[in-house]
């Protein structure tokens, strides 16, 4: 199956930089339909230009971008902003409604739905989200999780294919971060959804089928969640948090405790504290 | 800083004028303020007081709310009054003369006339703002606007500022009280000092409010594109306007007081 999204050497330069500094440099990648792909990096690295370039809000100096089949050019750009959804860090600076239900409707009307089956998808669309009981309520009288799961909402209304998460629960309290990551594995559970996160967060990291770490502007390693996570204590200057399990390696270590190099789960490490302690 | 500002505020309810459409009430609001200056006698201003009274009663918002919303502007109605009183040309019986200053029967009525106008047009313009959300009365700037399409004025658009400038009204509101309390914790007094020192503790709250908004603007156009706008035209509306049986029989209630104001006219 040809990959949904797929990046080609792709080059990019801020216009007000000199032009030896790119920002991102010969970037590859590709994601299949229906992954859930994490992207990782420091902050500056490149990550949150890249997935700008994902949708043309910033145009690549060389380098191609493919999406779902169509090239991301001037002609396709609206086409392919389409199908993907984006939901930013900032939940009060993306809320554009005056209302939830506004904000929920707003990408419907800029595609021209017509208003008896926008008023059906607004609320279904609120519905899965939870939040139907607020439908009517301002921004100002929201929370910042129910301002992202608003904006979840009108993700899932637009129906697109794929859906770019640009650092959106960084903002977020722990529980709203695993009220909104939840309804994203809802939205994935219920159809074919592709979603490329960008993250500091490694519950959100952890979730993902596969882990692209950005440094510097260029793709330094890909895996899946198991072989980035071995790294350990290095996953600190890849940007990232270490997990529980591999702080409390690393504790072990220091106390002289012999523990696998693998990388193991919360369970995986309790499983083997066990077999450890039965062993002696 | 909000709560004491009356004018501008929505209360909510279910009353007849609450459910009105925001057009109607909206251009009535404007017609009443016209109507007004047809009235030129205690009949007129009577019934029109009445009528008021009646659409305050209807809508069941208290009336301290009315009163309060009077009250910021109560020295500048005084003010007027006075002038009007001390200085209108003599006519009818003369009561004191010094100078320029004339105290005349006319004078007095005049004023009163003033006083009367003055409360007509606050009550009803409170009544407005009170029974309507500023979401539905930008929604009704915007369709009364829409003539204007035909000479190229960016209807769409302006709705669309307005909207967002009423949906951040509330957002700036707390970050300006927010900045404010984190200047105060590094020392900064406002409301302070003489008018100069007043004036230079503002600017490190106007500054990075400025900033903030820049920012903000950035982001929200950066989220509004990618989720697709392209600008005002082949968009469809969430929102639509409804003009019920109730609203056109306020607006022959209004012709109804019209007439009734041209007849009792003296």
């Amino acid at each position: 199956m040809s990959p949904i999204i797929d990046v080609q050497h792709l080059n990019y330069r801020y216009p007000q930089q000199p032009e030896t500094a790119l920002t991102l440099r010969d970037v590859s990648f590709s994601v299949a339909a229906g992954e859930w792909v994490a992207i990782v990096g420091h902050n500056g690295s490149g990550k949150s230009t890249l997935a700008k370039n994902l949708n043309g809000l910033l145009a690549p100096v060389s380098g191609t971008v493919t999406v779902d089949g169509q090239v991301l050019s001037e002609e396709t750009v609206w086409e392919i902003r389409k199908k993907i959804g984006m939901v930013f860090q900032n939940p009060d600076n993306q809320f554009v409604g005056a209302t939830v239900a506004d904000d929920v409707a707003f990408g419907l009307e800029n595609q021209g739905v017509p208003r008896d089956e926008m008023l059906a998808r607004v609320e279904q669309a609120l519905k899965q989200v939870n939040m139907q009981e607020f439908a009517t309520r301002e921004p100002a009288r929201l929370s910042g999780g129910q301002k992202q799961r608003v904006a979840l909402a009108g993700m899932i209304a637009a129906r697109p294919r794929i859906l770019i998460l640009d650092e959106a629960t960084s903002m977020l309290d722990p529980r709203g971060r695993a009220e909104v990551l939840a309804t994203i594995r809802q939205m994935k559970a219920d159809g074919q959804l592709t979603v490329l996160s960008i993250t500091h967060d490694i519950d959100e990291a952890a979730s993902a089928n596969r882990i692209i770490v950005v440094n510097d502007g260029e793709v330094k390693e890909e895996g899946t969640p198991a072989e980035i996570f071995r790294h350990g204590e290095n996953l600190i200057k890849m940007g990232l948090d270490m997990p529980y399990a591999e702080r409390l390696k690393a504790a072990l270590k220091r106390q002289g405790v012999q523990v696998p190099a693998t990388y193991l789960t919360e369970k995986g490490m309790a499983d083997w504290l066990w077999q450890l302690r039965s062993n002696k | 800083m909000m709560s004491k500002l009356i004018f501008g505020r929505y209360i909510p309810g279910d009353s007849l004028i609450h459910r009105m459409d925001p057009r109607a009430k909206l251009l009535l609001s404007f017609y009443f303020i016209g109507i007004i200056f047809i009235a030129n006698n205690w009949q007129t201003y009577a019934l029109l007081f009445a009528f008021t009274l009646a659409a305050i009663t209807l809508s069941g918002v208290k009336w301290s709310f009315f009163i309060n919303g009077v009250k910021p502007l109560i020295w500048l109605i005084l003010f007027t009054v006075i002038l009007q009183i001390l200085f209108s040309a003599s006519g009818g019986k003369v009561y004191w003369h010094w100078g320029i200053i004339t105290i005349s029967q006319l004078g007095l009525v005049n004023g009163v006339y003033i006083f009367c106008r003055f409360v007509l047009i606050i009550f009803m313009s409170t009544l407005l703002t009170l029974t309507t959300p500023p979401l539905e009365l930008s929604d009704a700037i915007e369709y009364i606007l829409m003539p204007l399409k035909a000479v190229h004025f960016p209807v769409y658009e302006v709705a669309l500022m307005l909207s967002i400038a009423l949906r951040f009204v509330p957002t700036l509101m707390d970050e300006t009280e927010k900045i404010m309390n984190a200047q105060r914790a590094r020392g900064v007094d406002f409301g302070e000092g003489n008018l100069f020192q007043q004036m230079r503790a503002i600017v490190p709250l106007l500054i990075p409010l400025f900033v903030s908004s820049f920012n903000r603007a950035e982001d929200l156009a950066t989220a509004m594109e990618a989720r697709g706008y392209q600008g005002g035209e082949g968009r469809s509306k969430f929102r639509i306007l409804k003009w019920h049986a109730r609203d056109a029989w306020v607006t022959l209630g209004f012709a109804v007081l019209t007439a009734a104001l041209v007849f009792l006219r003296a």
